[in-house]
């Protein structure tokens, strides 16, 4: 049996498939239908919620998209949905400045917007930023409006009165605490909490969980469940037992060290930005472009490597950092450098009853840069066709050591060795890194896709060597588009001044 | 007993009971067209009120509907064994093409498309059998049970393969002035080119849906999210094999519909319909977004070709030009759109001596079909790629030339042949072009996005910039508004007052956002003279108004608006000769006003009676409150044997200056600033029609940049997910986006209150950001060469055109070496 709050009001629900959506338990088991499905794959986030996790007695709520949470995710939390935003009449900001900013037309995405835009106002003070606006609004699509009356309410909204719903937002625990109980059965068959029997589970720490592969070494892990609830929603697969890790907290310490950063392997992007943030600024960059809001909110570390993409986004990233993971079972424990995890297309060298603990990422010198690219057709939510990243480690202006990690140019993500070595010991210069690039062509063969070709992959990865060199050379230039928005390159500071003042003919 | 209604003490016009709070006289009323209301939606779409076809209450029997569809291109079912489907659990019906009573193609208005496919499958998703079970889960995975032998057969799936083969869906069409030949023949200079413009899914947020419930006498109620409900009904009644008011269809919003419900959301309800009609149950049939990218239409790919001949001035003498779309497997709506295609693939420009081929492609894949701008956007792409092919080829800017070229800028030199200066306003299918805003609108867009310092700063800035390249375009557009066929030109409208003055409307357009249903009732409220929201717009549906026009062509307000002003019209008639009677004055001296009737005596005295009131006094003067209305737009005629009349009612204009930024190492580009200056003649509503134009730029600007359709070459859609398939975002908005209503251009042909069609047009604006990318390419070769750059331009199609663009110099260069050796 599993709890949590829904709209202010706790339920509990025992019999329920593991496979059993969010979205569709909402629209169908509680009729909240203004919860919309516009794709069922977490691309579109008409399906956005609110959910809310209790930490030092405040519940904090963030946008997750619906139609790829398992039900069993929700254990323990607090939901609001866009049907319980307003308080009786009186709209919640987010609603009201979506109808007077005109941000609505066939009204079908208008739901998910409001609720990403109910977590910006409930996270940010006062007007939000620019790049506050697009952050929160990159995981819901609208084909109607063209998104400017939308980023207009989005910056007003703060000057309307905040609704006074509180049982909402700030729900009372339940009297009888079976959360904090860790491992308390309900179930007689098994130790483990189970939404049904035998079917799906929710761990609360690390020794349930050894225990629980060890019986079940066919249970599916999920933490955010952002790609593998696609094997539900996308392939009509049915999943027959599943193991939610998301809210053990051993794994979702972040603990930064002298040399190492440790990161648990159920930290969210989200969690973990902040800390990148301030060791990593290009790797936290790419997050801003990694899946969207509502996907970071859920998706995590550990499940980007585990699910063992030959993309990305993250792999690469920590193939150039000389990252390594920490791999554990009941009866095992072992460090793995992370080049060595990927065998060959969605195969790993995870074994057997192990899971991902963590990821050791070791701390940058002075003398090292990180570079980070992403290539793909749309700036915000899209998978990479290339991503490339490189750990420069530059002495006298010449390449003493370098490392690189590339996605989406092979079976999966990895290193290009023979271009490291063309670059090993170069004085830094355009000509030298053009030269360089082309040993690409002996490291990868990629493949023709839906997302690019195989030569452009070669190409814009030669594009993006000859790119490193001029930003070594040049750390200020404005070289990357998606810098440009906060740049002297933009025309203009004054962003969407569009105005629908005046009533334009009527008398 | 109930009162039917409540009588004012004083039947003479007592103002001291108001059924409801009434403004004061002197006000204007709230919400009469002109003013920017919000859509009639609104409170309901940001609480999650609004009701969707999905959102309905679903019965207790009610079944879910999965389809089995082709693995093939092109083959022929050798062997089809379902019993595995028949016995899997939830499974309630599977039915196949042998198992519908009535007709069993569905093609609206050509034959050609099967609602289940009988033999010979056409495109890889084609339905073939449809299976109903309990939940849809147990029907999508009933469906994987099939087993399905086919022959494969020789496909066709490409534009040029077709072309070749002549392998149509329609015969070819040709539009022909003047002596083109000659006309190229003796130009100063002639220029060839080609593009591909590739099409475009609808990605509508809410998917296909059709809900049905089988009726007492036999038909059936259905719940759909079209454009098109009167077709819905008519094919469902047909496949039922039952006469057409046995069907009612009911149509209340959908969730988006670009074109993409027009043809698209029929098989649904009719597949849905037979299965209802077998088990007796309700059916719901919703797509998954998967099947709905795969197995329904989108935009025509278009290969475009021009020869043009130009005068030392870059302005054109005379031009042939081929149009050819794919359209997949069957007609569908092709004919008119390869047909709208041709009529705009001169765009804003004067052709002079034309000769314009369309041709209808006939390919193995799912039958293209309506999309914004219906063919329009992919013709105007060849004019704009010429434009700016001419530019470079002379050495000036390319909005020079676009405005030498334009309709209706005389050129003294040039004259026709009676030696008179050429009026240039003659399109190449000899509609005259008239009532022309465009000089007009460019040279205010000019100022206001002060372009020409822009292109002075943005030279100053490729020329420093080693990598990052700015471009900069402005391009118009002239969009006939009308249907092509012209009998779709009617449109009828039923308006009820009630005896407490409130008002009921119905017409026969459809709410897919646009704000077709606030629009109408704006022109109601007008009418009466009441506040907005005295107006209840209820569903659409085909007992109310029947034998309607699909809404689109962008005609939803020009002819459902009149239509409901018609039957406005025709009420307060018989209300004036009412007044007109009961107050004892002339029927000029009886007005609607501020929610009143206004009545001046013979002293010039006024009496002001509540609109209620009043409606109460004419109901017990047994005064008919309510009617129905009619429109059909007047003057349009075409003749498909010459190739020449007047197709269009009007042009709606406007024009669009984007700005943007490319990286040419990797392809990647942002749109930095777009202006747009666009005609909807006197607005109805100026917050909608800005919500349209913007809305529809950067849908225009999503076709041509990142919005990919991709093809294996087996005929299977890989693009067919938003995992793959990449609409705009919210970063992709222009930065800095101006968007503005041309002033005081009140339509010069007599619409409903002189307002313009605006859901189309503005789509075209997108062109601009194509335009400015092919001028950030070029300034790599200091504008020399005009780039080759085929749609969607993706960060891969202009790194292409980036080393093109290089290849080409260095040709140049080692020519020019070789020259001086």
């Amino acid at each position: 049996m599993i709890k949590f709050c829904l709209n202010g009001r706790w339920v509990e629900e025992a019999d329920i498939s593991p496979n059993m959506t969010v979205l569709r338990y909402l629209r169908t088991q509680q009729s909240l239908t203004g919860t919309k499905e516009g794709c069922g794959s977490g691309d579109c986030g008409a399906c956005s919620i609110l959910l809310g996790e209790k930490s030092e007695g405040q519940w904090h709520y963030k946008a997750i998209n619906g139609c790829i949470t398992f039900l069993s995710q929700l254990h323990g939390k607090s939901v609001i949905t866009v049907d319980a935003l307003a308080d009786g009449k009186q709209l919640h900001p987010a609603q009201q400045a979506m109808v007077d900013y005109h941000g609505s037309q066939c009204g079908f995405c208008t739901p998910g917007i409001i609720m990403s835009l109910a977590a910006l106002h409930q996270n940010v003070e006062g007007e939000p930023t620019h790049h506050q606006i697009l952050d929160a609004l990159s995981g819901n699509l609208c084909r109607c409006t063209g998104y400017r009356p939308i980023i207009d309410a989005a910056k007003n909204m703060h000057s309307y009165p905040a609704t006074g719903n509180v049982e909402i937002w700030q729900p009372e625990e339940l009297v009888s605490k079976p959360v904090e109980h860790a491992g308390v059965e309900v179930e007689t068959r098994t130790r483990f909490r189970a939404m049904k029997k035998g079917q799906a589970w929710v761990v609360d720490d690390e020794i349930q969980l050894q225990e629980l592969l060890a019986e079940h070494p066919d249970a599916r892990m999920v933490a955010g469940a952002t790609d593998l609830a696609l094997e539900v929603t996308q392939f009509h697969k049915s999943i027959n037992k599943l193991v939610s890790i998301g809210s053990i907290p051993s794994l979702k310490t972040i603990d930064v060290q002298d040399d190492f950063i440790t990161i648990g392997s159920a930290a969210t992007y989200a969690e973990i930005e902040p800390t990148l943030k301030t060791h990593y600024p290009e790797f936290a960059a790419l997050l801003d472009r990694l899946g969207s809001r509502q996907v970071r909110n859920n998706g995590t570390l550990g499940g980007n490597i585990g699910n063992a993409s030959p993309i990305g986004d993250t792999p690469p990233v920590l193939i150039a950092l000389g990252a390594e993971i920490e791999l554990v079972s009941k009866n095992s424990h072992r460090w793995l450098p992370l080049d060595k995890f990927f065998l060959d297309y969605k195969q790993t060298a995870l074994q057997s009853c192990e899971y991902i603990r963590a990821i050791r990422i070791p701390r940058l010198k002075d003398n090292q840069a990180l570079k980070v690219y992403k290539i793909s057709k749309r700036i915000e939510d899209d998978i990479s066709a290339v991503l490339a990243a490189f750990v420069f480690t530059i002495d006298d202006n010449k390449v003493t050591d370098v490392r690189s990690g590339f996605g989406g140019m092979a079976a999966i993500p990895k290193a290009a060795c023979k271009l490291e070595k063309a670059l090993l010991g170069q004085t830094i210069s355009e000509s030298a890194f053009i030269n360089a690039a082309n040993e690409l062509s002996k490291d990868f063969t990629p493949l023709t896709d839906v997302r690019a070709s195989a030569d452009y992959r070669i190409n814009v990865a030669k594009g993006l060597i000859h790119k490193c060199a001029v930003e070594l050379l040049n750390p200020e230039l404005v070289s990357r588009i998606e810098q440009v928005h906060t740049s002297e390159l933009a025309t203009s500071d004054i962003i969407n001044q569009t105005s629908l003042t005046g009533e334009f003919y009527h008398a | 007993m109930r009162k039917l209604i409540d009588l004012p003490d004083n039947a003479a016009g007592s103002q001291d009971l108001p059924v409801r709070e009434r403004p004061s006289k002197g006000r204007s009323s709230k919400g009469v067209t002109g003013q920017s209301m919000k859509h009639e939606s609104a409170e309901k779409h940001v609480t999650g009120k609004a009701v969707y076809v999905d959102d309905m209450p679903e019965y207790p029997n009610q079944l879910h509907v999965a389809v089995g569809g082709s693995q093939h291109a092109h083959a022929r079912i050798k062997l089809m064994n379902l019993s595995a489907v028949r016995a899997a659990p939830g499974v309630e019906a599977v039915i196949t093409v042998k198992d519908v009573p009535g007709h069993t193609d569905i093609g609206p208005v050509f034959p050609g498309d099967p609602v289940l496919v009988e033999e010979i499958c056409e495109y890889v998703g084609q339905p073939i059998f449809a299976v109903a079970a309990k939940t849809f889960e147990q029907a999508k995975k009933a469906v994987a049970l099939a087993e399905i032998e086919y022959e494969v057969l020789e496909k066709v799936l490409t534009v040029e393969q077709a072309l070749e083969k002549k392998h149509f869906v329609r015969p070819t069409h040709q539009h022909k002035r003047g002596d083109s030949a000659k006309a190229l023949a003796e130009a100063k200079y002639r220029l060839q080119g080609q593009q591909y413009v590739k099409g475009q899914e609808h990605f509508y947020l809410e998917g296909q849906v059709s809900s049905v419930m089988p009726t007492e006498d036999g038909g059936m109620m259905v719940y759909t999210s079209s454009q098109h409900p009167t077709e819905v009904q008519k094919l469902v009644a047909e496949v039922l094999n039952v006469s057409i008011n046995k069907v009612q269809v009911e149509v209340r919003r959908m969730g988006g519909g670009f074109g993409g419900k027009e043809t698209q959301a029929a098989p649904l309800a009719c597949i849905a319909a037979l299965l209802a009609n077998k088990t007796g149950k309700p059916v719901k049939y919703r797509m998954s977004r998967h099947d709905d990218m795969v197995m329904t239409g989108k935009r025509h790919d278009f290969l475009n070709t021009y020869d043009v001949g130009v005068d030392e001035h870059g302005i054109i003498q005379g031009a042939e030009i081929m149009v050819a779309g794919k359209c997949g497997n069957s007609p569908d709506l092709s004919d008119a759109i390869v047909d709208r295609a041709m009529f705009h693939s001169d765009n804003a420009y004067y052709l002079n001596n034309a000769t314009v081929t369309g041709h209808r492609c006939k390919t193995h894949t799912v039958s293209a079909t309506a999309y914004r701008g219906f063919g329009g956007p992919q013709g105007m792409m060849v004019a704009e790629l010429m434009m700016d092919d001419i530019a470079r080829h002379v050495g000036e800017d390319p909005l020079t030339i676009r405005k030498r070229n334009l309709y209706g800028v005389k050129h003294d030199h040039i004259k026709t042949a009676d030696g008179q200066v050429d009026e240039r306003n003659e399109t190449h299918y000899g509609q005259i072009v008239e009532h022309n805003v465009l000089p007009e609108l460019i040279e205010q867009l000019e100022a206001s996005s002060n372009y020409w310092q822009r292109r002075e700063e943005i030279k100053a800035f490729n020329a420093n910039s080693p990598f990052m390249k700015k471009g900069l375009a402005l391009t118009p557009v002239k969009f006939g508004i009308s249907f092509t066929v012209q009998f779709l030109n009617q449109a009828g409208a039923l308006v009820h007052i009630y005896t407490d003055g409130s008002i009921h409307l119905n017409h026969g357009g459809t709410e897919m956002g646009q704000g077709l249903f606030l629009k109408v009732a704006q022109v109601v409220a007008e009418e009466f003279q009441v506040d907005l929201d005295t107006i209840q717009v209820s569903s659409t549906r085909t007992d109310k108004v029947p034998n309607t026009s699909p809404t689109a062509a962008s005609s939803g307000s020009d002819l459902n608006g009149m239509a409901a002003r018609d039957a406005c019209l025709r009420i307060k008639e018989g209300l004036f000769k009412f007044a007109s009677e009961h107050y004892g004055v002339a029927e000029d001296k009886v007005r609607l006003q501020s929610n009143h009737l206004v009545v001046t005596n013979d002293n010039g005295e006024e009496q002001w009676v509540p609109f209620a009131d009043f409606v109460q006094q004419a109901y017990m003067g047994r005064v008919p409150l309510s009617s129905t209305g009619f429109y059909k737009t007047p003057k349009i005629h075409y003749d498909r044997e010459t190739g020449k009349g007047r197709p269009f009612y009007y042009y709606a204009n406007g024009a669009a200056v984007s700005e943007v930024l490319v990286d040419t190492l990797t392809g990647e580009y942002k749109v930095l600033r777009t202006d747009i200056l666009h005609d909807v003649g006197r607005s109805l509503n100026p917050a909608i029609d800005i919500g349209q134009i913007e809305g529809a730029f950067v849908q225009g600007m999503g076709w041509l940049t990142t919005e990919e359709l991709v093809w294996d070459n087996l005929g299977k859609l890989q693009s067919n997910g938003p995992a793959t398939y990449k609409i705009p975002a919210v970063g992709d908005t222009p930065m800095d986006f101006r968007v503005k209503l041309l002033e005081d251009r009140p339509n010069g042909e007599e619409t409903v209150y002189r307002s313009k069609a605006v859901g189309e047009p503005p789509f075209m604006l997108g062109i601009a950001v194509w335009s400015a990318l092919r001028d950030a390419v070029s300034s790599i070769s200091d504008y020399t060469i005009s780039p080759p750059m085929n749609t969607p331009a993706t960060p891969e199609c202009v790194l292409n055109s980036v080393m093109a663009v290089r290849e080409q110099m260095a040709e140049q260069m080692a020519n020019t070496d070789a020259a001086d050796a």
